[in-house]
């Protein structure tokens, strides 16, 4: 009996997510009295793995098979799901983002377990496995149940937080599951990162803005706030705002875009429409700068500015600079 | 010609208030208005748009649902697919769902199996990647682009802070997300009449396991209110985050 992370990577590099998403299942593992094991698909130094022990893995497993470069959905969840074989995992969790919501559900398939997306709490019961989610896109919440008697959770970043807690005796073994030469098929042609941005869904500070920015030249003054809320920040906008081109698509948060939940949200010129709110209503603590005081950003706000974000913005970023600067 | 099945669900409309009954473990229905998932939608719209550029293709849409998802079906056959499946089953959790629809698609020969990421009344994001599991086919999720090129499925998708164009052979399952099509195809006078004339052919449910069941549903406790703070006193507005909310 175990617990079984993904502990995922980028380049090398675990992500706070990652980290995140260790000191949760920590939790689940020391709810049920078992050991906690992390799973890493990749090239991942010894010092690196190390760290995993910092939020509470006793050990981990790491395959570094070549044909594992490539993110192949089927060919990680086949890697992933030996490894939880291997190990007797009764719950094994995932970071909700583009790569657990791939190879979550294949893994339910495999191992007959049942599979709660966007948990958002730590388990109510670990057996049977009873948890929060959210649902009606972040409208509710449900409470779920696994009729199984593995299950698999998958936790929306910014929902636990990164808790240290050292577990002694850390090892890392090396794993070769057996993978298939089929996928191989399935190969990556080009690839594009934008340098040095984090996902929206990951972001602990969001600055959002809408239509009442009125023009893509004026986002400066959004860029240099995220940039004075330092690494944790970044920034996205309202839907008319990608589809005008204005800024990225990655950006777009609301229903059809990415749901978000992080610490704090800025919505700057932003009506406040449902779909906009939808993605959105997660997020801990929310500021509405608009100039119609009736907006209904207001209504899902926790501190509102009535006024011009052209004359609130460049003030609250110096202020902000202020600030920052006696941290 | 390339066979496509397009999976599509039917969702409460954007804006419905989500409310529950039976001491809240029931969604109550009353005056919701049902629409097609809008990711479906989209994926739908993107796949007729690849039909439309060159890729001779015959499009099936197939719906598990009850009988009442029969007008969102023929909205799908008014914008252009060929053929309309329900799966006479009420889609309860994701594995059964995803279940129903692999006893229907197996041993059809899609070549392309397509669906939105998520259907967006329970954000199970699922469905799609089980499907392909139960038929033991290749797929990508996140896919924000998808063109047919010389018979293979080239695909970009969003990854953490980058984006990959992929090319995979079929049989292949995609799941699309925003970007995928920008607005969903409005059906034309013909198209409606069309699928006024279309049959939907319905299909009986088989067996299958439900691995999660929902005890009871919440709604996110009421905002105490929003604290205004004046435009001139930006600074105030600091002290609150950091002192008040600690968010800073
Ligand atoms: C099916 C469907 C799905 C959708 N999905 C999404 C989604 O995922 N995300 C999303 O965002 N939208 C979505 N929408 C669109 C949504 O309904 C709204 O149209 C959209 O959110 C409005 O964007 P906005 O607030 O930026 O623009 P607007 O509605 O134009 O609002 C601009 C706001 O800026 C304020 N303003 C103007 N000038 C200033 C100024 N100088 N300083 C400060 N404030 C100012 C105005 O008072 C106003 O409140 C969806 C719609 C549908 C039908």
């Amino acid at each position: 009996m175990s617990v079984f992370v993904f502990a995922e990577h980028k380049g090398g590099s675990f992500k706070k997510s990652t980290f995140e998403v260790v000191s949760y299942a920590k939790k689940i593992a020391d709810m049920a009295g078992v050991e906690l094991v992390a799973g890493v698909i990749g090239k991942v130094s010894d010092a690196e793995m190390a760290q995993l022990a910092q939020y509470g893995a006793n050990r981990a497993m790491r395959d570094q098979q070549p044909d594992l470069e490539t993110f192949r959905t089927r060919t990680y969840a086949d890697a992933l799901t030996q490894m939880a074989e291997n190990v007797a995992a009764n719950v094994i969790v995932f970071s909700d983002n583009f790569m657990g919501r791939g190879i979550a559900p294949r893994m339910s398939v495999k191992l007959k377990a049942a599979l709660a997306t966007s948990v958002v709490d730590v388990p109510k019961s670990v057996s049977p496995m009873t948890v929060k989610r959210k649902s009606f896109s972040g409208k509710a919440f449900s409470i779920v149940k696994a009729n199984t008697p593995v299950s698999i959770l998958s936790l929306v970043p910014n929902a636990f937080g990164v808790v240290e807690k050292p577990a002694a005796g850390f090892a890392t073994t090396d794993f070769a599951s057996k993978l298939r030469a089929s996928d191989l098929a399935v190969q990556v042609e080009a690839a594009e990162t934008v340098a040095g941005t984090m996902p929206v869904s990951e972001a602990e500070i969001l600055v959002s803005a809408g239509r009442g920015l009125k023009s893509p030249d004026n986002w400066g003054m959004i860029e240099e706030m995220s940039q004075l809320l330092g690494p944790g920040c970044t920034t996205c906008c309202s839907r008319p705002v990608s589809d005008l081109g204005w800024r990225p698509h990655h950006e777009h948060v609301g229903q059809t875009g990415h749901v978000v939940a992080p610490n704090l949200y800025f919505a700057i010129g932003i009506s406040g429409a449902i779909q906009h709110l939808a993605g959105v209503s997660g997020s801990k603590v929310i500021v509405a700068i608009n100039t119609d005081p009736e907006a209904p950003f207001f209504k899902a706000a926790d501190y509102g500015i009535v006024g011009d974000a052209f004359e609130v913005v460049p003030k609250l970023n110096k202020a902000l600079k202020d600030f920052m600067s006696k941290q | 010609m390339m066979k496509v099945l397009v999976c599509i669900s039917q969702v409460p409309d954007t804006t419905s208030k989500v409310r529950f009954k039976e001491g809240n473990t029931q969604f109550d229905t009353a005056d919701i208005q049902y629409v097609m998932g809008p990711y479906d939608e989209l994926a739908l719209t993107r796949i007729l748009e690849v039909r439309d550029a060159g890729t001779p293709m015959e499009i099936t849409v197939v719906n598990v649902g009850d009988a009442s998802t029969e007008n969102t079906i023929r909205k799908a056959v008014a914008v252009g697919a060929n053929h309309a499946v329900r799966i006479d089953a009420k889609p309860t959790d994701a594995f059964y769902v995803a279940s129903q629809l692999a006893a229907f698609a197996k041993g059809q020969g899609f070549d392309l199996i397509v669906t939105g990421k998520e259907a967006s009344d329970y954000n199970g994001n699922q469905v799609g990647e089980m499907l392909a599991e139960l038929l033991d086919i290749p797929s990508i999720s996140n896919a924000s682009h998808i063109e047919v090129k010389g018979g293979k499925v080239v695909v970009e998708r969003e990854m953490g802070g980058g984006k990959e164009t992929v090319i995979a052979p079929t049989p292949f399952m995609v799941a699309g997300q925003k970007g995928f099509a920008i607005e969903p195809r409005i059906p034309a006078m013909r198209g409606i009449m069309q699928a006024r004339k279309t049959p939907i052919k319905v299909v009986p449910a088989v067996p299958a396991e439900h691995l999660l069941t929902v005890e009871s549903y919440e709604l996110p406790p009421a905002k105490s209110g929003c604290k205004f703070v004046p435009k001139d006193q930006v600074d105030e507005l600091v002290r609150l985050l950091h002192e008040e909310a600690k968010v800073l």
